[in-house]
């Protein structure tokens, strides 16, 4: 079942069509990357979900009905650009937030107490948030993002402006709530943590969804047959076109050679090929990373 | 908790418990107590030195003119004397010369002071008045008519005429149109004010709100509608809150300390104050004018004064503060305001010009007009009100303006909406012609 449907979204501004039928399913409980090129409609795709705007035509389905106002209280969203209330007390602001998402002035409390220990800056709730620096404040904006236990989850380039520290503490605390399970939405550039985090990806380009589905399967998908193999002495040319050396290379006692197998070959076939040809200590598939795909895909789109 | 009212209570709470705030609130009384009352203070005071002055009389006529007051000493001699600077420094200064070379009644110009400083305003108009009875008494004298002086002081006359205002009840109030036009101009520089101070807050407000980046972590938990409308009434209550506050302290304080400071007084020099900003001319009103202030002050409805000041400041309030936002939410920084901002001040100021008129002759055509005109009618009707309006043109005045300020506030969230969540494009009015049109 899908959590959360976008089924055929299309909005126009004056100039240019943001997006162009764009279709995202996302499933329960997964973690889902939205990806693409600046500008590409990904923010604007995440306000519609929001409901900051409306979409031209299209519907937004939540749990296989359509979205509604009160499902704002079941959202938790961290826009790209981040801001707080300056003058504003941490503690104040926290339950104000949580408050606007349809919270209890108490339960707001217990949560925000709750999160504030978890991080250990329990004694920030007097605090205004124009004293923080930039790092404590990206923590009070991530707890005024989930305080109020969201099913669904959306980050907009979440890794953006945090620092390392506080990116990784951002990537455990993703990991957690998906355990806890809530649907996460995020929107990135960053194709490590795409490969790290995301169940499922959506690549937008130029207002229309290219590519989706499964990271895995789409690494499968665009795997070019190439090999990394480890061999005692150095593995001779093919002479039978079963395999191609792009790249051979002496590492101390053993060559790594990468290999592009020919496209009618099993890989256990290779290494069956390559067992009798040479000593061979290791045989792993090369799969694309993430960012070749991206790159990939958006340079092929740029052609057509 | 409804979403708008949850807005409401923390903008208005943040405001409130501001120290600016509570200063500002406190303190303005207290300057505008300090304003009245420091003038009358300082004419009273006024400076006490001792000085003396020497009269060279060429004539011998006027020795008998001129008695030593509390401040100068007056030392006659009819020698020829000639002024000239004092190089001595001895103690005993003279502070001035009076020459008198020829009989006044002939040559006008046969005196003059010689100082080293120049003399002070209240030591010549004091030498000109001593000098100007005397000459009056003498010319008088002159015309050899007994009795004279009975028959002068029977001619003269002290009216001051009541007017009374015929109430649609029947019954009479007795007003006094001085007192009217005090009040109608207090309240209609009071509302101009509230009106541009919190107007310009709503801006202020909205624009921290769109640079902090706060709002769309906001928009995506409320209605930007709802945003917008919460935060104008919050910032309208404070300065409710305020202007209940200071209305308390006005009747609270002012008052009682007018009637115990001699409110005649006062009063007349206030008017006078007021009658020379609105360029009339600045006759002294006779005094027994305010003699029964307090009964005058029967006269004037305050209850309804009270009631149509909120009335009218709330529409007001809410038309202005509308655009305002609107204005806050289309541009990026406090610099790209000000070509939305002109035409906005430049409707206040001339609704603060036409109440000021207006307060002259009330019941004038462009005072009728401009109190219906809802971008001018809370600033006007406010001045006319002390005067009496017709309760069918308050509530009409009402009717426009409350209507008005729905249709704003419809418009400027459409702008707003966009607004918002715009950043980095220069915004012209066309632009925002456009936002107005998008749908949802």
């Amino acid at each position: 079942m899908y959590y959360l449907e976008a089924l055929n979204i299309i909005k126009q501004y004056e100039n240019h069509r943001a997006l162009d039928g764009v279709t995202v399913q996302v499933p329960e409980n997964c973690i889902y990357g939205l990806l693409g090129p600046n500008g590409a409609g990904k923010t604007t795709l995440i306000r519609i979900i929001n409901q900051i705007t409306a979409p031209d035509s299209g519907i937004v389905n939540i749990r296989e009905r359509c979205l509604c106002e009160e499902d704002i209280s079941r959202i938790g969203y961290l826009p790209e650009e981040r801001g707080l209330y300056k003058k504003m007390k941490v503690g104040e602001q926290i339950v104000y937030l949580a408050r606007l998402k349809g919270m209890s002035k108490n339960d707001a409390q217990h949560e925000m107490h709750y999160w504030l220990e978890k991080f250990g800056i329990g004694n920030w709730e007097k605090k205004r948030v124009e004293e923080l620096s930039k790092g404590m404040q990206q923590k009070i904006q991530f707890i005024t993002t989930v305080i109020h236990k969201p099913e669904l989850l959306i980050f907009d380039e979440p890794f953006s402006g945090f620092d390392p520290v506080n990116a990784n503490l951002l990537k455990q605390e993703i990991l957690e709530l998906k355990e806890k399970g809530a649907t996460v939405i995020f929107s990135t550039h960053n194709m490590n943590s795409v490969e790290e985090l995301c169940d499922e990806i959506t690549l937008i380009n130029r207002s229309k969804a290219v590519l989706s589905g499964h990271v895995h399967d789409i690494r499968e998908r665009h795997k070019k047959n190439l090999f990394r193999i480890r061999t005692a002495a150095p593995l001779p040319e093919s002479l039978s076109h079963e395999y191609k050396i792009i790249d051979k290379r002496q590492k101390g006692d053993y060559v790594e050679s990468i290999v592009m197998k020919n496209g009618n070959l099993a890989p256990s076939e290779l290494i069956l090929h390559l067992a009798r040809l040479c000593q061979l200590s290791a045989f792993e598939e090369i799969l694309p990373t993430m960012n070749e795909i991206f790159i990939d895909t958006v340079n092929a789109n740029l052609y057509e | 908790m409804n979403k708008i009212s949850l807005i409401i209570q923390q903008e208005y709470l943040s405001r409130v418990k501001k120290k600016s705030f509570i200063l500002m609130t406190l303190l303005t009384p207290l300057l505008f107590i300090a304003v009245m009352l420091v003038p009358t203070w300082l004419a009273k005071a006024g400076d006490n030195e001792h000085r003396n002055i020497v009269i060279a009389d060429q004539t011998g006529l006027y020795e008998s003119v001129f008695t030593d007051t509390g401040n100068y000493s007056f030392h006659y001699t009819t020698q020829h004397i000639t002024p000239r600077y004092d190089t001595d420094g001895d103690s005993e200064e003279t502070y001035a010369y009076i020459v008198i070379s020829d009989n006044l009644l002939n040559n006008p110009k046969g005196i003059v002071i010689y100082s080293e400083k120049q003399v002070n305003v209240d030591f010549k108009s004091t030498v000109e008045q001593l000098i100007n009875t005397y000459l009056t008494e003498e010319k008088i004298a002159s015309y050899n008519i007994p009795d004279i002086k009975k028959l002068i002081a029977d001619s003269k006359t002290n009216i001051n005429i009541a007017t009374i205002r015929l109430e649609e009840d029947g019954t009479e109030a007795e007003t006094s149109t001085e007192l009217a036009t005090i009040i109608g101009i207090i309240s209609t520089i009071a509302i101009y004010m509230f009106l541009l101070l919190y107007g310009v807050q709503v801006m202020q407000a909205v624009m921290q709100e769109k640079t902090s980046r706060i709002v769309e972590v906001m928009v995506s938990s409320v209605k930007p509608f709802d945003l917008m409308f919460g935060k104008i009434t919050a910032i309208g209550l404070v300065g409710l809150t305020q202007f209940i506050i200071w209305a308390i302290f006005i009747t609270g304080i002012i008052f009682p300390m007018g009637i115990l400071f001699g409110a005649g007084k006062m009063s007349t020099e206030a008017t006078n104050a007021l009658s020379s900003m609105q360029g009339l001319p600045a006759t002294t009103l006779p005094s027994e004018a305010f003699d029964n202030i307090e009964y005058l002050i029967n006269g004037i409805h305050f209850p309804e004064l009270f009631i149509c000041f909120i009335l009218f400041f709330i529409g007001g309030y809410m038309l202005y503060s509308s655009l305002f936002a609107a204005i806050g939410s289309a541009v990026d920084s406090e610099s790209d305001t000000q070509q939305f901002m002109v035409p906005v001040t430049v409707i206040i100021i001339v609704a603060l010009y036409l109440g000021i008129y207006s307060a002259q002759s009330p019941d004038s055509g462009i005072a009728l007009w401009s109190s219906l005109f809802p971008f001018t009618s809370p600033i006007v009707m406010m001045v006319r009100i002390p005067f009496g309006v017709p309760a069918w043109q308050i509530v009409l005045s009402l009717a426009i303006l409350f209507a008005s300020f729905i249709g704003a506030i419809w418009i400027s969230s459409r702008i707003y909406r966009v607004g918002i969540l715009m950043y980095g494009k220069k915004i012209g009015y066309k632009e925002i012609a456009k936002w107005i049109k998008y749908k949802e």
